[in-house]
């Protein structure tokens, strides 16, 4: 089997935090499904801030994937560089994240509202969570790539951040949009 | 084992190093050790509370031994407390952490898991879950007493299970767990793929390696909605959300749903390791190549993907639909032709075979014996209609127990007494081990062949005083059996105790392999040094190449060059 | 076997009874079987001197008929098993008979409450009769049940009926069942409900007819000269 450790170790862990968020995410849906009512409550959130989110997180997989080409070829500090903008990214999601939080249990949507709020900041919070672990990760990556040194770490951590994109994919419809 | 920690404790003192050797190593067979001596300290408490509420159970309202009276809260404790001990801190750390650490590289024939770090991490949640378990114990309010299965709303609200923190720190020390078993997990697959030794193809890996990877994507694959759920649950404990509350729109079924979807799986989790283990101590000591190699992992491919679609077997009367527990039997039916068919391929490898008594052997054939036990009573809860009757009673505890006790026990004991000479260098005691091996099959089959019949005359679970049940009273003479056979279980256990720390140090010297068996383990020396090989081996053939016609030697080691036949392996020490 | 130790005292009682028996017998035989030959194969392939082990490997069809065979026989059993298995289920849980009388079940931290038709047979009517931790039903009457829990998850078992049910919070299950034996019978929790989970036994009093008649007009006189400050009432305070 072809693939190096690093790389493989990534993939389970994918593959491990997947069947985690199935678990929420599926439950989420169910419950959906049989409470129509959930659609004003899903009205509240900030579709524009949630777009703009999204956007942002893409945007932030995209210069990732810029790193990894950047360290195939061997120039670290370029992949360190980066990197720095795909952090910077994540800071950027978790900041409009605040504000949409803080505005939101300002206005009594908290987490025992109801179920959909429940969800909604499990779901989103759980996610954050892994936003933020992704990124000081990605620092320690940084900082090594910077010195030409495992290289083949900016694919891996580039991996786990496209997956962190992706559950994002997820959330934003079904949280946001779903009405 | 108290005693052995202790004295630990004390070099810890004298040597610098020891901290650093034994406490921090990333040595796999170190991580393995550490995952074995703390399940077995672990197995101290699961055994203490079953003690204690079995003795409740035999002389209701009595003074017992060591503990006192036993209150309705702390028997629902005890029984709770057990029930998780023995799954998540017993069975787990011991058939797949401490064997799978111990064996994956040896039997791969490579110098250490890929990953040691990673390894050594996974061991240290693994032992804070522990610690936190046993913290629970001692908070206002006392341990959670709700079962394993942790139902809410009685395990999500205080107002009814009268254990705030006890709950809250069962569920943290539960998902702990599961972390440090994924971590660990990510560790054995990869390890598995990538680090065999040169000539090693996949159908040349030891079955126990090919189980313990095969338990390992099974866990990780079925743990991720009940970490899900855990997280909704403390939740629900302590940031007032509902998910499982019917009051706030939630749905206490959903988290049967979700426990069950990784519970059933569990079983095959627990069990496909000790399947492994048989196997290979089935092969050694009948001498025989085992039957239908492949065909034995086809059927635990096969068994691990049906154990996904049968977990509402555990909830036909929770209010599920009707028609759906239909659909449940007809999978869990479904499931009993791969786990038979592999109990006939057990049976068949003694064909032909040269079987020789030693205690690994003894204890492989018991778990044969008595996992068919354990397999057939299935039927009987996963059809749909007889399980209306036995849902929840001691039928389907003497059920599991058949099983769990020859997966946790039975097959840990074959392991233990097979790999003790490569893990400390020395021989057990035969003798010894024999009279603990007829004293406890004979004690455990007291013990539950009478709670079948309490099981079938009503006697339903987690009760502490069954005086307020008339139609039950008729069975008090069983549980009193059931109790004995437990004083008796529990009474040959030192003698094992002692047995393998006694061996430790005075046991006969074993050489690299003394089974004179085939598996790259006994390739290296005895106990391995750290790197294990002082020389890489190179792998020639399949690990079952016993009594090949035409040779001297009745074994044909996987590492031994084809052009030099006659060469044995002791050589390599 | 369940019988050996309860009465049958509802119309499906002997089914599952039966079912029982019939896997007993098709399982016992091939547990039986298994078990003699592994035992055999132990004893006949002992080592001995001068024996040495056969190399099969188990791998030609030839060989692996002796597994194969043996597991069609298992797939088989287990489809005849299946067929009687779920025409049980099916009448236990699914096809009830229409009922003659309903009747509630609540179950609640520690104890049951059932609330009878009374005297007019309908539920939810002014003649209602609410007992706790007994339950009057009449002999020969299809009873449809309505099961709740005030709190956490219970079951409602009633090992002479042979049925179980767990009642879940924030709903109501139905159920059903037709008593065939008068007489006095256990009622258990079979769910670990917190503390006071073995303190919740019940009774189920089954009567004849007539029997039966003259209880609810005992009971009735009695629910409304103790209105409102009887045990009722206050489990019904105590439970939310």
């Amino acid at each position: 089997m072809g693939l190096p450790t690093g790389r493989l170790a990534v993939w389970w862990v994918v593959a491990s935090e997947i069947v985690i968020f199935g678990g929420i995410l599926g439950s989420y849906v169910m419950f959906r499904l049989s409470h129509d009512s959930w659609a004003e409550q899903a009205a509240v959130t900030n579709t524009l801030a949630g777009a703009f989110n999204t956007f942002v997180l893409l945007t932030s997989s995209l210069t990732a994937v810029l790193a990894h080409q950047a360290a195939e070829r061997g120039d670290g500090p370029r992949a360190a560089r980066l990197l720095h903008f795909t952090v910077l990214g994540g800071l950027t999601f978790l900041i409009v994240k605040a504000f949409e939080w803080t505005y939101e249990i300002s206005h009594g949507y908290t987490i025992g509202s109801n179920l959909f709020w429940s969800f909604y900041y499990v779901a989103a919070g759980l996610h954050g969570l892994h936003v933020i672990v992704g990124m000081i990760i990605m620092l320690f990556v940084a900082r090594t790539a910077k010195r030409n040194e495992e290289l083949h770490r900016v694919e891996n951590i580039g991996i786990y951040w496209h997956f962190v994109d992706l559950v994002w994919i997820f959330l934003f419809p079904l949280l946001y949009i779903a009405k | 084992m108290s005693a052995h920690a202790a004295s630990h404790a004390e070099h810890g003192h004298h040597e610098q190093g020891f901290v650093r050797k034994y406490l921090l190593s990333t040595d796999h067979k170190v991580i393995g050790l550490q995952y074995l001596f703390t399940g077995m300290l672990m197995a101290l408490i699961g055994g203490f509370t079953v003690y204690v509420f079995r003795m409740q159970l035999a002389f209701p309202g009595e003074e017992v031994p060591l503990w006192g009276r036993v209150t309705a809260a702390q028997y629902n404790a005890l029984v709770t407390t057990h029930g998780s001990v023995m799954i998540f801190w017993v069975a787990m750390p011991v058939l797949i952490a401490a064997f799978g650490n111990f064996l994956i590289p040896l039997m791969l024939g490579c110098d250490d898991m890929v990953f040691p770090r990673l390894n050594r991490l996974s061991y240290q949640l693994f032992l804070l879950s522990a610690l936190i378990l046993i913290a629970s114990f001692f908070v206002p309010g006392g341990p959670f007493g709700g079962a394993w299965t942790a139902y809410p709303p009685l395990s999500a609200d205080p107002a009814y299970n009268a254990t705030p923190w006890g709950a809250t720190l069962w569920l943290i020390a539960v998902a702990l767990e599961f972390v440090a078993f994924l971590l660990g997990g990510i560790n054995f697959i990869t390890t598995a793929m990538n680090s065999r030794a040169p000539g090693m193809k996949m159908f040349d890996v030891p079955i126990v390696i090919w189980m313990i990877v095969l338990a390992s994507l099974v866990f990780m694959a079925s743990v991720g909605p009940l970490i899900a759920g855990a997280i909704m649950l403390l939740f629900d404990q302590r940031f007032g959300t509902g998910f499982f509350n019917p009051a706030t729109g939630g749905d206490p079924v959903l988290w049967q749903h979700l426990f069950w979807f990784f519970g059933h799986p569990e079983v095959y989790v627990v069990l496909l390791p000790a399947l492994g283990i048989v196997a290979e101590v089935m092969t050694t000591f009948s001498r025989k190549k085992l039957f239908a190699y492949r065909t034995v992992i086809f059927t635990a491919i096969a068994t691990s993907i049906i154990s996904f679609f049968v977990w509402a077997h555990h909830q036909f009367v929770a209010g599920i639909d009707p028609r759906m527990a239909g659909l449940f039997t007809v999978t869990t039916l479904i499931i009993s032709v791969p786990i038979a068919e592999m109990m006939f391929i057990y049976i068949a490898t003694l064909y032909g075979g040269s079987i020789r008594f030693t205690t690994p052997m003894l204890w492989a054939l018991a778990f044969i014996a008595e996992f068919l036990i354990g397999g057939v009573t299935g039927i009987y809860l996963g059809a749909a209609g007889s399980d209306v009757y036995f849902h929840d009673t001691y039928f389907v505890l003497a059920h599991f127990h058949y099983t769990f006790f020859p997966i946790a026990f039975i097959a840990t004991f074959a392991g233990l007494t097979y790999w003790f000479p490569k893990m400390f260098g020395r021989m057990m005691d035969e003798r010894l081990g024999k009279i603990h091996f007829w004293g406890t099959i004979i004690a455990f089959n007291v013990i539950f062949i009478p709670l079948f019949l309490t099981g079938a005359g009503g006697d339903h679970r987690r009760i502490f005083d069954y005086s307020l049940f008339p139609e039950l009273a008729g069975l008090q003479g069983l549980r009193v059996l059931a109790t004995i056979g437990l004083l008796v279980l529990i009474a040959f256990q030192p003698i094992f105790i002692y047995n393998f720390i006694n061996s430790m140090f005075r046991g006969k010297v074993a050489g690299a392999n003394p089974w004179r068996a085939n598996t790259l383990e006994w390739a290296a020396p005895s106990p391995p040094p750290h790197g294990n090989f002082p020389e890489m081996p190179v792998v020639y053939r399949g690990p079952y190449e016993y009594s090949v016609e035409g040779r001297d030697e009745d074994y044909w080691p996987q590492h031994v060059p084809p052009d030099d036949p006659k060469r044995p392996a002791e050589q390599v020490a | 076997m369940p019988y050996w130790y309860l009465q049958q005292a509802s119309t499906f009682a002997g089914d599952v009874d039966n079912l029982v028996l019939l896997i007993t017998v098709i399982v016992g035989f091939w547990f039986l079987a298994a078990e003699f030959i592994f035992f055999w194969l132990i004893w006949r392939f002992r080592a001995r001197d001068g024996h040495k082990a056969a190399y099969v490997a188990g791998e030609t069809k030839r060989e692996k008929r002796w597994v194969s065979y043996p597991h069609y026989a298992v797939l088989a059993f287990d489809i005849l098993i299946l067929i009687f298995a779920l025409r049980v289920w099916n009448d236990i849980k699914i096809s009830a008979p229409p009922a003659e009388e309903r009747i509630r079940v609540i179950a609640q931290q520690w104890a049951w409450t059932f609330v009878h038709a009374g005297p007019d047979g309908v539920l939810d009517t002014a003649d209602d009769i609410r007992t706790v931790d007994d339950m009057h039903v009449e002999l020969d009457k299809t009873y449809h049940f309505e099961l709740h829990s005030r709190d956490v998850v219970h079951s409602f078992s009633v090992p002479v009926f042979r049925l179980k049910q767990d009642a879940v919070p924030g709903r109501a299950i139905l159920g059903w069942f037709r008593p065939t034996r008068t007489g006095e019978f256990d009622i258990q929790c079979a769910e670990i409900c917190g503390i006071g989970h073995g303190l919740m036994p019940a009774r189920l009093i089954v009567r004849t007819p007539e029997e039966h008649r003259a209880w609810m007009a005992e009971a009735s006189g009695m629910a409304s000269a103790t209105a409102g400050t009887g045990l009722v009432a206050r489990v019904e305070g105590e439970g939310q």
